[in-house]
């Protein structure tokens, strides 16, 4: 059985509802449709950008052109996590613990699916690679951005209390414990909520997308216990490690805290 | 020979600052807001970025870790910070109940939610909670800000007790006659951190 395939028409007229609601919400003035309209049109040409680079990328599988796309991901996923921050490590540390987290934590999860889950041959193969990858840096993305985003706005909110506690003697993990804890928690939620739900509430995407196109249920399920698995492993890994050496950079070697070395 | 001592003190753009302590004394600081007393005492402490030359009983900050430099010299800030539930939870070991009493405090505060104190309560605890490390040195922030004039001798009065067992104080307060009763001697510093002996308080 084959996926019954969406014409352009199809999509154009998916797009008019949605056109529909930016009216009534810019008759309403919530000063949405502006932004509401601009995501749709980011969503479309994207998209349709990824699908004309991945076509051609599986039509010319070469462990080069793999390579080269997830470089593209890493980036655009680092940069995702800056964009998200409210407060920036000064001279671009957001943006190298970001890479670091990302790499580690995504690239390591991929890599075990491909290679030891899966079992493609080759590994690189950019049918498997690919989407895996973009999975799990997509989770990844969202908990290190989360992660870091609470511990910094946190730390600056906080620096009395934490100050206080260097004062009276705490090292600097001891005063940012709680902290620390917190932005991990805060990273895990959404991956924890949706492990939680999955298949219950929610249909996830990936396995919605290999039903639709026709394959055995089970076989998708276990897919998609493959990857929830996964990608709560990329975000927890990342978070922990980005939040660790956030921590590391907000102190100097003397224990001092240095909100200096944040940027709003 | 000092047993608490800067030279040359440079911190965040003040200084340069020397004075020196020996063991049992207090020594006054007044200044106007703004002239970088607080600073003084976070450098002090080790809390901010400093130059020059910190040390006690012969030993630089650099020489042991900042926590454990931290318990030696106490920084107390002007407001205390408090970050969980109950008061007690708050002190590394727990007070004398002498000490709470000489300050007009019941043994059971220990046990209240934080959000039942007074601000002068918690100025009073603040120093309770780093006394209770056995500092060598404590670095008071106008610590008596937030206190009517018999709690502030009270307070004055154990401060005291405790310099005369050997410790050391930094007092930085604007009352010329606080600092009279306390400070036999110390410093006035003026706008810009220009630090200079004072001969009398008043």
């Amino acid at each position: 059985m084959d996926v019954i395939a969406l014409s352009w028409r199809d999509i154009l007229l998916a797009a008019l509802p949605l056109t529909a609601l930016a009216a009534i919400f810019a008759w309403q003035r919530l000063g949405l449709s502006r932004t509401l309209m601009i995501g749709a049109a980011r969503t479309f040409v994207q998209l349709a950008l990824v699908g004309a680079v991945l076509k051609g990328v599986f039509q010319n599988a070469h462990p080069l052109w793999t390579f080269c796309f997830s470089m593209v991901m890493l980036a655009t996923g680092a940069w995702e996590v800056t964009r998200r921050q409210h407060r920036h490590f000064a001279a671009g540390w957001t943006v190298g613990l970001a890479v670091l987290g990302l790499f580690t934590a995504g690239f390591t999860v991929t890599l075990f699916a491909v290679l030891a889950l899966v079992g493609v041959r080759p590994w690189w193969s950019p049918q498997y690679a690919i989407p895996l990858l973009g999975m799990i840096l997509g989770n990844t993305m969202t908990g290190i951005a989360l992660g870091m985003d609470t511990l910094t706005q946190n730390a600056w909110k906080q620096r009395d209390v934490i100050e206080n506690r260097l004062a009276l003697g705490q090292t600097a993990a001891e005063a940012v414990a709680d902290l620390r804890r917190e932005s991990v928690r805060t990273a895990m939620t959404p991956i924890i909520n949706s492990l939680a739900v999955c298949g219950v509430v929610s249909l996830p995407g990936m396995m919605t997308g290999q039903i639709l196109s026709g394959s055995d249920p089970l076989a998708a399920v276990r897919y998609q216990m493959m990857i929830m698995y996964l990608i709560a492993t990329g975000a927890g890994f990342g978070s922990l490690l980005t939040v660790q050496l956030g921590v590391r950079r907000l102190f100097d070697s003397r224990e001092r805290l240095r909100l200096d070395r944040l940027r709003e | 020979m000092s047993d608490f001592a800067a030279k040359d003190l440079l911190y965040g753009g003040f200084g340069p600052v020397t004075f020196a302590l020996r063991k049992g004394e207090i020594v006054g600081v007044s200044g106007p807001s703004g002239c970088g007393k607080t600073r003084l005492l976070r450098a002090l402490a080790d809390m901010d970025p400093w130059e020059g030359h910190i040390e006690l009983e012969g030993c630089a900050p650099s020489t042991i870790p900042a926590s454990q430099w931290r318990r030696r010299v106490a920084y107390v800030p002007a407001e205390s910070q408090w970050w969980f539930d109950r008061v007690g939870e708050h002190f590394s070991y727990a007070p004398e109940a002498a000490d709470l009493c000489a300050l007009g405090l019941e043994p059971e505060v220990l046990g209240w939610p934080v959000a039942r104190l007074s601000s002068g309560e918690k100025q009073r605890l603040g120093l309770l909670r780093a006394l209770v490390n056995r500092p060598a040195v404590v670095l008071l922030d106008e610590p008596t800000a937030h206190l009517d004039a018999a709690h502030a001798q009270a307070f004055e009065a154990l401060v005291m007790g405790c310099c005369t067992a050997g410790m050391m104080a930094l007092w930085v307060a604007h009352d010329p006659e606080q600092l009279a009763r306390v400070a036999p001697r110390g410093y006035r510093m003026a706008a810009g951190g220009v630090w200079r002996e004072v001969d009398a308080w008043m």
